[in-house]
């Protein structure tokens, strides 16, 4: 049997509370070429993701919105992880990351997104952590409807 | 933390808890503080032994054989019947129909009464505590038929605001359905003077009780209600079979709703007849086992005393109102002077999703969310609860198991950023 105490530091891990407590990018985006709305009606959390695009880069990122320390302090890692990169490096890191918290981990350097492993021993949970990414692909592909992991 | 303060509060344990075997069994390492009742209760050995007997001594198909087997089934069955109509006092065994459970005794109603009596402008009332199962199937039945749905708006302690319930009630009002106790928040309807009045301009009243027959008596001929709905499940019963009671001259004159084996009369390609209520809405091999398991979970029930049960439980809610409410951030949600055995509540800063996963990490399980009940939650603007929800097997350890088990999560969440 694994340890869920020991589980649960791994989940709640003091990057999480300090996004949560203070999410980063956190504000709407007049100036944003792509946006998208997330919502998990089971959940009641709702997000909305901002992006400014430049030649195929994401130049700045942001959200506003509520939903629980998992889901708040993902959408904030996100967008400090997504600033700066081009779009397919940013899919792409959005498939490693959904690989990291429900399937083999890719062997790559996941710089602070990786306090959101611990979301793995919480299969429950997988749909709060990966909100704001759906959202944030929904938002490059131009989708209207808002993005669900529920 | 302990509750020791509170102690002239504990209420005395009902000491069933050992006729339930799930509860005996750890989770995460810890004993199972078991305070989700509202969504399941648990099932006592009486009930597992019950449907596993059946499949043993007595499977066979009902109302076709004329085999031994399946004659001794039929009368198990039927006997089923009888035990739900002593649950709900009513008058008549053929009042009660078997379900999957109460969002199918609710869908019953609405395609088969409501498809044959309502027409455009006709109106629905329902209330915002309603539960999404005592709206959808109603919101369906307003699409196909032109009929108008009118809500009756709950207060900050959530009550209904029966001076607007008075002002909504009119000529048009066909249908009024009503939660007995509310899912979310615990509230105990006024039903009597409620059935009356709607009553009074000639409306029907359907009564969902999937929380109330577990934790107190009730008698549909001294309600007066013309329908009434409930899930064994949450009457210790197994899952997948539920009743509808409805008045049998009402019954008698609703047509089918689903169509197969059990619920004809003879069967032609240039038409058919139909059986009977309550076979008529009953098509095909019912849930035998299901049924057989309610009646013994009704038996159970019965043999502890719904009275008994209702005295314990109420107590228990208050003991876990006055420990709960008083700690420091922790605000309860649902605060009507009438209320049975649930505590809806928030705690500042931390998410029920978050607190629901720390507080099963302790053993204690809650559901945490809009507890189906999105309107409601809409009306309180908030997004959902925790809800600790109680059943007669519960006692003051696991109020006090929740009670420190939120503590934990406050430590985590709230005074520092990292667990211990």
């Amino acid at each position: 049997m694994s340890d869920i105490h020991g589980n649960l530091r791994e989940l709640y891990q003091e990057v999480i509370f300090d996004h949560n407590r203070q999410p980063r990018n956190f504000h709407s985006m007049p100036e944003a070429d792509h946006q998208a709305d997330g919502h998990n009606p089971l959940c009641g959390d709702q997000l909305t993701v901002f992006l400014r695009i430049e030649n195929g880069v994401i130049e700045d990122a942001s959200f506003v919105g509520h939903g629980c320390a998992i889901s708040t302090a993902s959408a904030s890692l996100m967008t400090e992880a997504v600033r700066g990169k081009p779009v397919e490096e940013v899919e792409a890191l959005f498939r490693d990351f959904h690989a990291l918290l429900t399937d083999v981990p890719p062997g790559r350097d996941f710089g602070k997104l990786a306090a959101l492993a611990g979301v793995r021993e919480f299969p429950a949970r997988v749909k709060c952590a990966t909100l704001a990414w759906h959202t944030l692909h929904n938002a490059i592909a131009g989708e209207h409807d808002p993005a669900r992991t529920e | 933390m302990n509750a020791t303060p509170h102690a002239d509060l504990a209420p005395e344990s009902l000491q069933v808890a050992g006729d339930f075997p799930i509860l005996s069994r750890p989770v995460h390492g810890r004993r199972l503080a078991y305070l989700d009742n509202g969504a399941t209760t648990q099932k006592p050995e009486a009930v597992i032994e019950a449907e596993a007997r059946y499949y043993r001594e007595s499977n066979a198909n009902i109302h076709r054989g004329v085999h031994w087997l399946s004659q001794h089934a039929t009368e198990l069955y039927d006997s089923a019947r009888q035990s739900v109509r002593a649950l709900l006092n009513a008058a008549h065994a053929e009042e009660i129909v078997f379900t999957r459970g109460t969002t199918e005794a609710i869908n019953l109603v609405a395609q088969s009464w409501g498809q044959a009596n309502l027409g455009a402008g006709d109106e629905i009332l329902l209330t915002t505590m309603e539960h999404h199962s005592n709206i959808v199937p109603w919101q369906l039945l307003c699409e196909r038929t032109g009929a108008v749905l009118k809500v009756v708006p709950v207060n900050d302690a959530g009550e209904l605001m029966l001076d607007a319930f008075d002002e909504l009630l009119g000529e048009r009002t066909r249908l009024f359905a009503v939660t007995h106790v509310s899912n979310a928040l615990g509230t105990v309807n006024p039903l009597p003077t409620l059935i009356e009045k709607a009553h009074a301009v000639g409306a029907l009243v359907l009564v969902d009780g999937a929380q109330a027959v577990a934790h107190q008596t009730v008698d549909v001929q001294a309600l007066g209600c013309d329908f009434y709905a409930f899930s064994g499940h949450k009457l210790y019963g197994p899952t997948g079979i539920g009743a509808l009671y409805a008045r049998a001259d009402l019954l008698a004159a609703m047509p089918p709703w689903q169509g197969g084996g059990d619920m004809i009369r003879t069967v032609g390609f240039e038409g058919s007849t139909w059986a009977d209520a309550p076979q008529r809405f009953e098509a095909g091999t019912p849930n035998i086992a299901g049924a057989i398991g309610l009646a013994a979970a009704i038996d159970y029930v019965r043999g502890i005393g719904l009275e008994r049960i209702a005295a314990h439980e109420r107590a228990l809610l208050a003991y876990a109102t006055e420990v709960t409410g008083t700690l420091p951030g922790v605000r309860i949600v649902g605060t009507a002077r009438h209320k049975a055995g649930i505590l809806s509540f928030l705690v500042d800063r931390i998410h029920p999703h978050d607190l629901g996963t720390i507080l099963d990490t302790e053993g204690v399980a809650i559901r945490a969310g809009h507890h189906c009940a999105m309107p409601l939650m809409t009306r309180f603007g908030i997004p959902g609860t925790a809800r600790a929800s109680l059943a007669m097997y519960n006692d003051t350890a696991d109020i006090d198991a929740l009670v420190t088990a939120i503590h934990k999560a406050q430590e985590m969440f709230v005074t520092r950023s990292r667990p211990s």
